[in-house]
């Protein structure tokens, strides 16, 4: 079998629906809509005003065809249900009162909510459409003073947090998606440091998208005060339907002096059929402020869903000495399309910024790398190094790097390096003559390719990176 | 779009003026001037809105009175002395000399060449029957007049230019020297070459743009290169227009089978120069080097776009661009190499490399791969830097005075593609030109 068959038909097995009843409000977006999804969720004034300012912003934009190397039909805003919500009674005291269906939909894909099965040492807030149903071991976080809850929940307990904070990376009119998550965004995850506070545990959510019409919006804030340490993971799936869902969400964190921020994610969206029909449409606005001297931020991602991918998440360099770092793999197979990357924006003296992406496309799909490394003149002594690679699967894929790189003074040093290859025959050899089965051999290959970034993941998610990467590629090399 | 309806119209009108000095009669020419100047009125001069002029704003073009050169003016006295302008001591008797777009016979010579080698003017090909022909098979065919409103506006004034046709099998020793002098202030110019190459011959090409006087003028040549099956090319151009000129041009190659074309680029002169350079290889087997160094000081601005289009299995490209950037200047680079989907065994390397000398110079740099094939060898890299302390400490500990270490390093850093320029008057005074850089003398 040649390589380009082999890499192919795995089920995605995340990809069943969840039989339960919902709160759906109608089709279409207006400003009624936005006053609904505010009164639903007893929502105060401010939030009304922030959401209103967002979507008359979002009418005057228009949005960004032109520029990704993507394509796919017209999106039709009107016809998306903005607001899904499991059924459920007025407010959770405990796990116990949450719907069984719901419990057992998130064993099924892994992530066990009741307390017995608690994943050892990772505290999950479990996001089902547009609302967080459950978030476990916060009465601990509590205890060291760490704020990790639903934003619904922020809004309402910690108002002045969320006002302080929100919109203050990705302001609302920031970009098309941008604006239209902040003018809808249901739910999402809100996560507080105290000063000089070591999170004693992972953090993570989990985001599921169950209904066939509705878009998930969800918004996700972390904010490390002085001197704290975060390490965040974010995990989706979503059932197979013929048509297109759309993600936007919006994530903004904001590290102080000292504090660090480590994010990681591993997308497994649906991606769609082999032909490219359904799957979402991951259009994502991630953003983080080294607002603090010496503060660091290290986004990590692994992109193996999607029928599209257009994501950047940045770093914002504005303390001195700060650090930004961003390690991707973006896989892609079929009609799968991923045009993806980082930001990093130099303000402060003597920042920092580490690039790494690998990026892998088989089938008929099409990979980019877009990147922005940009050394304002008072960046003294900034220093930045790249390294994106491309591996091609097949002769039908496709792989694009778009690097720009804006440098403003003359003391600053920045690098980068890309390249272009495929699967060497005379390793796939030497391998297959050893005694390893060719998907194996293509397996281990990979995942050397992918060992820089596997290597920042959390040890769980590593060994589940590797997995996936593996189940997407089974039976398209050869 | 930035151009008011004014200076339009100053282009119109000189256009009209050259289609009627033409006569009535309508000739496949005549239709691809107006074909162009129709696209140039859509097109309008290029914004900043756009992705491929992002970083080069082009409005003071647009704004400034340009008068088109007339075919008829020229002819002013020149100075026997001008022609010592950026000459080429190798070509003293192979070179085609043009002021302000003109051809002036007064100052060419061609002894040097055979006469197998056609370098004349393009006006003259286009009258002659042996050469008219090759010229229509050839003209615009490589530079797109689409999508770039200067090479349209260019395309709309093809008149006078260069046509240099090497026939089959001739190898041609002495280089060949187009040398472009600017003499009139306030004058667009727009030079047209075109250069042929048929199987197996062989040429090197000298492209030389020099002013008078520090005028405010703009040169915007298009030069076409086409080469055949076998045959191989070497293309040096060296832009030294006024410090308030604009310099706008475009290069466009086609490759033929197992062909050779090796170019390098000097960047020295003019307040804004833009070069797009399109190399196509499309046929199997053709192997180019894409070279340049942009050197610039003061308020100048170099901007550098290249096309490597992989478009058949098996060929090979290499880019190296390198950059010196001092006062408040400000330099651009993006390189695109494009491998179509069966281009199989294509070995791509792209490099560009700036050094910063001063705090407020400033790099935009792009490298960009788009790779459809998988059976391919690409690689790009792209650095930004300034002086390493310790290499200058180094040099100090030495006994060097720190501005001759900093030449010395800068010569250092530009001899990687100074090195490789195989005309002697060439790299000399290039090496002359990088190691004064800082008004200090050292002798190597």
């Amino acid at each position: 079998m040649s390589t380009a068959e082999l890499l192919s038909q795995q089920e995605y097995k995340y990809g069943f629906v969840t039989d339960i009843e919902s709160d759906v409000i109608p089709r279409g977006l207006t400003e009624d809509t936005i006053r609904l999804i505010v009164a639903k969720k007893n929502e105060p004034d401010w939030m009304l005003e922030f959401r209103l300012k967002a979507y008359r912003h979002w009418l005057t934009m228009t949005e960004p065809k032109h520029w990704p190397n993507i394509s796919y039909p017209d999106i039709n805003y009107q016809d998306v249900i903005y607001y899904s919500a499991p059924k459920r009674k007025a407010s959770l005291a405990s796990l116990d009162e949450v719907d069984p269906e719901l419990l057992r939909t998130f064993e099924k894909l892994g992530i066990p909510l009741t307390e017995q099965k608690q994943l050892a040492n990772v505290a999950v807030d479990a996001v089902f459409d547009s609302v967080s149903v459950a978030t476990t071991y916060k009465e601990k976080l509590k205890k060291h003073g760490v704020i990790f809850c639903s934003f619904t929940e922020a809004i309402r307990d910690y108002p002045d947090l969320v006002k302080k904070y929100l919109g203050s990376v990705v302001p609302t009119n920031d970009n098309f998606f941008a604006a239209l998550n902040s003018a809808v965004f249901s739910d999402g995850s809100f996560c507080f440091i105290p000063k000089g506070v070591r999170c004693p545990m992972e953090l993570s959510t989990y985001f599921r998208i169950n209904n066939s019409e509705s878009g998930q919006f969800e918004r996700t804030l972390i904010i490390a005060e002085e001197g704290s340490h975060v390490s965040y993971l974010e995990g989706c799936t979503a059932p197979k339907f013929d048509k297109n869902q759309l993600h936007a969400a919006v994530v903004e964190l904001v590290a102080l002096d000292d504090a660090q921020i480590k994010y990681s994610t591993v997308q497994n969206w649906y991606a769609g059929d082999e032909e490219g029909v359904g799957g979402i449409y991951n259009f994502v606005t991630k953003r983080g402020k080294c607002a603090g001297r010496n503060s660091k931020i290290s986004w990590t991602q692994v992109e193996t869903g999607s029928a599209i991918t257009w994501k950047y998440p940045s770093c914002i360099l504005q303390g001195d000495n700060s650090i930004g770092e961003f390690y991707s793999v973006a896989l892609t197979n079929h009609a799968q399309q991923a045009d993806t990357g980082t930001k990093m924006i130099h303000l402060g003296k003597n920042t920092r910024s580490t690039i790494i992406s690998k990026g892998i496309a088989a089938g008929k799909s099409n990979n980019s790398y877009r990147g922005l490394v940009k050394v304002m003149p008072k960046a003294e002594g900034a220093r930045n190094y790249t390294q994106c690679d491309s591996m091609l699967i097949g002769s039908n894929s496709g792989a694009n790097t778009f690097p720009y790189i804006e440098v403003m003074n003359n003391s600053s040093s920045v690098e980068h390096e890309a390249s272009t290859s495929k699967i060497s025959e005379e390793q796939l050899f030497y391998l297959q003559q050893r005694g390893i089965s060719q998907e194996d051999a293509v397996s281990l290959i990979i995942n050397g390719f992918c060992k820089d970034v596997f290597l920042q993941l959390p040890m769980e998610f590593a060994v589940e990176a590797q997995r996936l990467l593996g189940l997407k590629l089974e039976g398209s090399v050869g | 779009m930035v151009i008011e309806l004014q200076k339009e119209n100053l282009y119109q009108e000189a256009f009209q003026a050259l289609q009627k000095s033409r006569g009535v009669e309508s000739s496949w020419l005549d239709r691809l001037r107006e074909n162009a100047m129709e696209r140039f009125a859509e097109l309008g001069f290029p914004s900043v809105k756009e992705e491929e002029w992002k970083y080069t704003n082009v409005a003071a073009i647009a704004r400034t009175n340009f008068q088109p050169a007339s075919p008829s003016a020229g002819a002013t006295q020149l100075d026997a002395e001008l022609k010592q302008l950026g000459s080429v001591p190798e070509a003293r008797s192979s070179q085609l000399v043009f002021v302000d777009g003109i051809l002036r016979n007064d100052l060419s010579s061609l002894g040097a060449l055979s006469q197998q080698v056609v370098a004349i003017d393009l006006d003259q090909a286009l009258a002659d029957e042996r050469y008219s022909e090759i010229v229509r098979a050839h003209l615009a065919r490589q530079a797109d007049y689409v999508v770039n409103g200067f090479t349209a506006l260019n395309t709309a004034f093809i008149n006078r230019g260069a046509f240099v046709y090497i026939p089959k099998g001739v190898l041609v020793a002495a280089p060949i020297h187009l040398m472009f002098i600017a003499q009139s202030e306030n004058t667009a110019n727009f030079p047209r070459v075109l250069i042929v190459a048929e199987e197996n011959s062989s040429a090197t090409i000298v492209e030389n743009y020099v002013s008078v006087e520090e005028a405010r003028y703009l040169t915007s040549p298009v030069v076409e290169v086409v080469l055949a099956e076998g045959a191989r090319l070497e293309h040096y151009k060296v832009q030294r227009e006024s410090v308030e000129a604009f310099h706008v041009a475009t290069t466009a190659v086609g490759l033929g089978r197992n062909s050779s074309y090796d170019t390098t680029t000097i960047t020295f002169g003019a307040k804004l120069s833009r070069h797009d350079i399109v190399v196509n290889m499309d046929h199997e087997g053709a192997e180019c080097w894409v070279d340049g160094l942009y050197l610039v000081t003061g308020d100048q601005h170099a901007d550098t776009h290249s096309v490597i289009d992989h478009r058949q299995p098996n060929c090979t490209s290499h880019q190296l661009y390198k950059g010196i950037l001092d006062g408040k200047s400000r330099a651009v680079f993006n390189g695109k190499v494009f491998v179509r989907h069966n281009a199989q065994k294509t070995d791509a390397m792209q490099t560009n490399k700036n050094l910063l000398l001063s705090n407020e110079a400033r790099v935009d740099t792009k490298p960009q791969l788009e790779i459809l094939a998988d059976d391919v060898k690409c690689a790009h890299g792209a650095a930004v830097g300034q002086i390493d302390e310790e290499e200058l400490f180094y040099l100090e500990t030495r006994g060097l005075h720190p501005d001759l270490g900093r030449n010395l390093l800068t010569y250092g850093f530009a001899e990687e593609v100074i090195a490789k320029i195989k005309l002697d008057s060439i790299r000399n005074e290039l090496d002359e030109a990088v190691l004064h850089r800082l008004n200090a003398k050292l002798e190597v």
